[in-house]
């Protein structure tokens, strides 16, 4: 075959075949079909949008990113095919109520199962599960039993604590709690403090904090809990779960600093119905056990039990602060979090 | 009523037909190549047009509080990433392309296929295999803190691996073959006279390097080098991980933290500003320097025996930057690969292959086809316009995929919703998001992303076809046009080819503007290694970063094919 002949019979053959892939629009929403944009890993959401499928007959499609949802769903307008959108936390629900791409929901059934303060008055948003951000701390070098988030600024702790980058939007949000606590000027003197304790660079992620605690590298490590409920499964990295145990810091008086994940119907929601009967079953009894017992996380129903695994870790008194104060002062947050050159570790 | 006479109609049409006429006699060449170039830069520049239009509108000023803050830290460490990581891969993809080219060493010969393979592993898979090998609870430092017998806390043995240093480390070892290819394809079609002459006046080999080789390969050199420093740029994922806080850093900050994509969009012009400056530091670089030769035939330059000492410093030197940049991470993967074999082919897995595949070749060709455009368009119909279009549309590389991606989903969404509003209300039709739905605006992405690898391709490959051949076939009758189909084009043939790979390698890796601007249930091998990755268990993505690298391979050891010229 000349290379004449090989390109005329490519050209037949393969360039229709990458044009109908590339021009292959996303099929119109069927009657039972819910489109999700997700800030959550399609991992964790699978085993629950399998069983909300296998419920209702709705067949879920996803697409998954860790940034810029929002503003594709802005940048879709009108003719968007997201009906929900899911977030790993609480910051970018606000986000996107405030980019109008959202819209408010009336849910008998919502109302009744999440508490009204993990979801939105006007129904913008609705919470499904709490993440707490808590201390992981060494079995064998930490013998204190409580602890708060004000010690983690104390000097007995310099050089031994580990945690990812200040500007991550879990610390962002613990950060911003602790300005609603102390006060901007007492919050820059704390965060000054945690990163003179600070045993590496900010870096890695909540996972790398266990590990470096199991190692040694660290006494504490700061993280969400859910990541330790993934290490105990993991029959390689049990090693590290049985070096750490979980410390809930202020326990004894506030609580401590919860975030949530949650979901909202997106504005131009193809499928406003399917939609709602999504986060309405994302929020039933049978889907926030699922929650604790495959992710690890708390649900955000009360009557819900939790798992054995969760359960052993102690109970989680929440600090009860709105979430709303906390939206607001997570700029303010990102910018301290800057002004004490937080990422550039210890010793800068 | 008047009736305009005929002359009256006529005159100015003839008037303007011969105006044209000497204007074609003048010129030569079709407007029709600046029109292209034209229609093609209105694309191209779409992101970078939406960011600076973003970045007039600001929630609210950044800049006080940057500067007052991190800006000088970041931007300082952002220049020392660059030009540190620069002058690393510089100084490696050089030496080992001069003596695969220039000497006969133990094992050059599988040097010289090896030495390009990095270029399939994704830089992030390259840091997060050095963070797990080489942090503190990583098996390096475990092994010596026991060996040293150090007491916990007491510190670590080694360099931290999240550092500046740390990072310079790990992006030269993914990103110097860029750098080599480049050198050793220009070494290679160095024409062997010249080094001869130079050798006959009574330069030894080193010297014949600094005298003759390295100046006449500096375009190359400089290109390659630029590429690095623009992936530098643009990289996020691996810099983040090893906690070095750059200007990209800043801007995700700035973006999702403090909730304003206009600041944001203005940091990313300040990166882009970069960018410019670093292309004029190439041009500069060129300068008005030109070397042609007079003959089109390149003999292979006749080898130099290295032996004793000297044939294995030499295969060392090839040894390191391959061990860093391919064994050492891939062998990582392997050995994780094989603790995480079940649930790695689920459902998923092919039809993600099928997709990058797919993908990455729409991508090649598109890129190669612009790339052609514009390049011989500059040669054709040099003008103001076509000469600084190829340096501009090559600024897309620098971006970071998810600024890329939402300077085109801004512009394409209200593109698709106008479409759709004026058949809705012409013909009672809706066609929703024709680009943005569909695979066609992540394709432009890719291809915006990829286009400078194109252009350096195919610049070096145009020029270093005579323009005497071109003078030679208009005289006897051609059009540019014919003249690029029957001439050049045979010709081209390599530099497409390499250009194609290097693009298609390129788009197999890209994550972050696939992420983003995928259809629903759409996964490439990127986004499914990164849903595990994403759940920080990288030993779980371990085999599907493999895949990445499997699939990379070919084209990679093709691409070394088109380089040698070996059949």
């Amino acid at each position: 075959m000349t290379c004449r002949t090989f390109l005329r019979r490519a050209g037949a053959y393969v360039l229709p075949a990458i044009a109908a892939f590339l021009l292959s629009l996303a099929p119109a929403n069927a009657a039972s079909e819910v489109n999700i944009y997700s800030y959550r890993e399609p991992k964790l959401m699978a085993p629950l949008l399998k069983a909300f499928t296998a419920k209702t007959g709705i067949r879920a499609n996803m697409i998954f990113a860790s940034s810029g949802l929002v503003e594709r769903i802005a940048a879709e307008g009108r003719n968007s095919p997201a009906d929900v959108l899911l977030t790993n936390e609480f910051g970018l629900l606000v986000q996107a109520v405030e980019a109008g791409v959202t819209q408010a929901v009336a849910s008998p059934a919502l109302e009744a199962s999440i508490p009204a303060a993990f979801r939105d008055p006007a129904g913008h948003w609705f919470g499904l599960t709490k993440r707490a951000r808590v201390v992981y701390a060494s079995n064998d070098r930490v013998k204190q039993t409580a602890i708060t988030y004000e010690e983690l600024a104390d000097p007995k702790w310099k050089g031994k604590i580990c945690i990812r980058s200040g500007q991550h939007t879990y610390n962002i949000s613990l950060v911003a709690a602790m300005i609603a606590h102390l006060g901007l000027e007492k919050a820059e003197g704390w965060l000054n403090g945690v990163k003179a304790n600070l045993a590496r660079k900010p870096a890695g992620g909540d996972r790398e904090a266990v590990r470096d605690v199991a190692a040694g590298q660290c006494d504490i490590g700061i993280g969400n809990t859910y990541y330790m409920a993934a290490i105990q499964n993991e029959p390689e990295h049990k090693a590290w779960a049985d070096a750490v145990h979980i410390i809930f810091p202020n326990n004894e008086d506030r609580g401590t600093h919860m975030n949530i994940s949650g979901a909202a119907v997106a504005a131009n929601a193809p499928d406003k119905d399917n939609a709602v009967a999504l986060i309405e079953y994302l929020a039933s009894p049978e889907a926030q056990q699922l929650y604790a017992s495959a992710n690890g996380e708390y649900p955000v129903h009360d009557g819900v039990a939790i798992s054995d695994t969760i359960a052993s870790w102690g109970t989680p008194k929440a600090d009860p602060l709105p979430l709303a104060e906390i939206a607001k002062l997570r700029k303010a947050a990102s910018e301290l979090v800057d002004k004490v050159h937080f990422d550039q570790g210890p010793g800068s | 009523m008047a009736v305009p006479r005929r002359d009256a109609l006529i005159a100015p049409i003839a008037a303007a037909w011969r105006t044209f006429g000497l204007w074609r006699a003048r010129r030569r060449a079709s407007p029709m190549w600046s029109i292209a170039v034209a229609g093609i830069l209105a694309v191209i520049a779409l992101p970078v047009v939406t960011i600076a239009f973003l970045a007039l509108a600001p929630r609210e000023n950044i800049w006080p509080q940057l500067i007052a803050t991190v800006l000088p830290q970041a931007l300082g460490d952002t220049l020392l990433l660059m030009s540190l990581t620069g002058g690393a891969t510089l100084l490696m993809g050089t030496t080992a392309a001069w003596l695969v080219t220039m000497y006969r060493f133990p094992g050059r010969g599988l040097a010289d296929r090896l030495l390009v393979l990095p270029l399939a592993m994704p830089s992030y898979i390259i840091a997060y295999a050095y963070g797990d090998l080489l942090s503190y609870a990583g098996p390096v430092q475990t092994w010596l803190r026991a060996f040293l017998h150090t007491p916990p806390g007491s510190g670590t043995p080694l360099p931290e691996i999240r550092s500046l240093g740390g990072a310079v480390f790990v992006l030269s070892a993914a990103l110097y073959p860029y750098v080599y290819f480049s050198a050793r394809a220009s070494f290679m079609r160095q024409s062997v006279c010249a080094l001869e002459v130079g050798r006959t006046l009574g330069r030894t080999p080193l010297g014949v390097f600094f005298a003759i080789a390295l100046p006449m390969a500096r375009p190359a050199l400089v290109a390659g080098t630029a590429l690095v420093m623009m992936e530098c740029l643009a990289d996020l994922a691996a810099v983040q991980y090893l906690g070095v806080p750059t200007l990209t850093a800043s801007i995700y900050a700035t973006w999702l933290q403090r909730g304003n994509l206009g600041g944001a969009a203005q940091l990313a012009a300040v990166l882009l500003a970069l960018v410019a400056a670093i292309t004029a530091a190439e041009l500069w670089a060129r300068g008005g320097a030109q070397s042609h030769t007079t003959t089109g035939r390149y003999r292979s330059v006749p080898f130099h025996e290295l032996i004793g000492w000297k044939g294995q410093a030499a295969m060392i030197a090839c040894l390191i930057p391959f061990l860093a940049g391919f064994v050492i991470p891939s062998s990582l993967l392997v050995i994780h690969a094989f603790g995480h074999f079940e649930g790695a082919f689920e459902a998923g897995f092919w039809p993600a292959v099928r997709n990058s595949l797919l993908l990455a070749v729409s991508a090649a060709a598109l890129a190669m086809a612009l790339a052609l455009v514009l390049t011989y368009a500059r040669r054709v119909a040099p003008n103001g316009l076509t000469r600084p279009a190829v340096r501009i549309a090559g600024l897309g590389y620098a971006l970071p995929g998810t600024v890329l991606a939402i300077g085109l989903l801004i512009p394409f969404g209200t593109v698709d919703n106008r479409i759709d509003a004026l058949m809705r209300a012409n013909f009672g039709i809706s066609t929703g998001l024709l680009l943005t739905g569909s695979l066609v605006s992540l394709t432009l992405a890719y291809t915006i992303r990829f286009l400078a690898v194109a252009l350096g391709a195919l610049d070096s490959g145009l020029s270093r076809i005579s323009p005497n051949l071109d003078a030679a076939a208009r005289a006897l009758g051609e059009t540019p046009l014919s003249v690029l189909v029957r001439v050049h084009l045979p010709l081209l043939t390599p530099a497409l080819a390499s250009g194609a790979l290097l693009v298609f390698v390129d788009a197999m890796k890209e994550l972050p503007a696939t992420l983003l601007m995928r259809p629903f249930n759409f996964d490439t091998l990127a986004t499914h290694v990164y849903e595990l990755a994403a759940l920080e268990q990288f030993e779980q993505a371990s085999l599907g970063a493999l895949a990445i690298v499997a699939a990379g391979l070919v084209p990679v050891l093709l691409l070394h094919r088109t380089l040698t010229g070996d059949s």
